[in-house]
């Protein structure tokens, strides 16, 4: 599941205010410590993961507000 | 009211040069002297209804678009840089709450009394502790059943003493994390406060941005209904940088106009073309009109998410990084036409007491690139730059 995938890169780059275990896929990220700087790592080491490039009309906060929203860009990305 | 709301975008242009050669010229060195807030000028904005502006037609504004907006700005940075940031930093709050408060009804309401009342909107967004980071804040409104309290430390309020009310940013209730925020309109009658530091400054005198301790309360609906981190990157972001990149282009017009006037009386007065000075003064025009460019690109793009209804398209790093280089690269170009307007004049440009000084623009100028500072913005765009992939 690229889900579970995603949910652990967001808990390697994402200093985030409470356990990875407790974050809902869609609590909003923003509010739980993502940081426009993590945004970038993360954007990284998703494209490193699944091996995609995030399109420009991605990059937005929308794109990365939530786990939900990641896994939405990701399977865009992977079709 | 009616006559009003049927003023065209011509006629409210001629209204703010009319305005900005008498009243505000006649007090700009005043202003900028005492440190003091261009009274004057808002009684005069005020009689003439210039603060609804942006106040759709429908609450009793003229319901004029971003772009039109930001050329009334312009134009007053043509007069006094103040004066001109002043209005700007309104027209930003105003902005907010038309484009973030019209589902709910209290803040219909709020803008029918902008405009019925003329308010004058202030910002406490910055606050002490937390570094500059707007993204960020320390206090909270603490909410008890309809009504709510703030206290916040904030560093500077521009024209705080002189607001109808003020736009507070803080975390969203006692628990929310720091980047969790709301922001609440608090009017004058609901506020106190505290001074902890002045505003003796180089340029932007009359701005008076002074720091306070503000204590306000009020009632629940006073929150905006959008969350602040949408409201900053839909609105107060690109509508600052966008109307303080006009008003600064403004200024720096103003003294190329002043240059220009300079060259055109050395020529009256030796009947030969002054050969150097007009060079360098149709030089001067080619960096202005860099300056108008990139504004000019950034407002049409802009304009264009606000005509779709989507601001969601302003969330677009491509989008944000433009509208970063409008302030990045308008405040640093009004330092350099500032300044070689003054070497076209020469010393009378250099002069206090000569028609053709700049000195009052030469201060503002330098502030442009430290309010919001560039570094901060150079370092978010650095880091959007390594996520997108063209420009």
């Amino acid at each position: 599941m690229s889900i579970d995938r995603i949910r652990n890169i967001v808990a390697e780059n994402v200093k985030l205010a409470k356990n990875i275990a407790e974050i809902s896929n869609n609590d909003d990220l923003y509010s739980l410590g993502l940081t426009s700087l993590t945004t970038v790592n993360l954007m990284l080491s998703l494209e490193d993961e699944f091996d995609v490039e995030f399109d420009d009309a991605m990059l937005s906060r929308h794109t990365f507000e939530s786990i939900a929203a990641l896994n939405e860009a990701i399977s865009e990305l992977l079709d | 009211m009616e006559a009003l709301t049927a003023r065209s975008f011509e006629q409210l242009k001629s209204t703010m040069h009319e305005i900005g050669s008498s009243v505000v010229s006649e007090h700009a060195t005043d202003v900028d002297e005492k440190a003091r807030f261009p009274d004057e000028a808002f009684s005069a904005f005020k009689h003439n209804k210039l603060l609804s502006v942006y106040v759709p037609k429908e609450y009793g504004g003229d319901g004029l678009n971003i772009t039109e907006v930001s050329e009334l700005c312009r134009i007053l940075g043509l007069y006094c840089g103040s004066t001109a940031m002043i209005y700007a930093m309104h027209q930003i709050q105003v902005a907010c709450i038309v484009h973030h408060g019209q589902q709910s009804s209290y803040f219909q309401s709020y803008l029918q009394q902008i405009a019925e009342n003329q308010l004058l909107l202030a910002s406490a967004t910055t606050e002490i502790g937390v570094g500059g980071d707007l993204r960020s804040s320390i206090c909270h409104v603490d909410i008890d059943g309809e009504s709510f309290t703030i206290e916040k430390k904030a560093p500077v309020i521009s024209y705080a003493l002189n607001a109808d009310a003020i736009l507070v940013t803080c975390r969203a209730n006692k628990e929310a994390p720091a980047s969790d925020q709301v922001q609440v309109v608090i009017n004058k009658s609901q506020l106190e406060l505290e001074p902890i530091s002045g505003w003796d400054t180089l340029g932007f005198r009359g701005t008076c941005s002074s720091g306070f301790i503000l204590k306000g309360s009020g009632s629940k609906d006073q929150i905006l209904p959008t969350p602040f981190a949408l409201v900053l990157s839909h609105s107060m972001h690109p509508v600052s940088h966008l109307t303080w990149g006009s008003l600064w282009t403004g200024i720096a017009q103003g003294a190329v106009n002043k240059a220009r006037q300079s060259v055109r009386d050395m020529m009256r007065r030796s009947n030969e073309m002054p050969q150097i000075t007009a060079i360098r003064l149709a030089e001067l025009d080619e960096v202005l009109f860099s300056m108008k460019g990139g504004v000019q690109m950034a407002l049409k793009e802009y304009q264009s998410i606000l005509d779709s209804q989507n601001l969601y398209k302003a969330e677009k790093y491509g989008f944000s990084t433009q509208i970063n280089n409008v302030k990045t690269r308008c405040s640093e170009l009004i330092v350099d036409v500032v300044g070689k307007a003054m070497l076209v004049i020469g010393i009378n440009g250099y002069r206090n007491d000569s028609k053709y000084s700049l000195s009052r623009e030469l201060r503002d100028s330098y502030g442009a690139a430290l309010m919001v500072n560039n570094d901060r913005i150079r370092g978010h765009n650095a880091t959007m730059q390594i996520a997108i992939k063209e420009s």
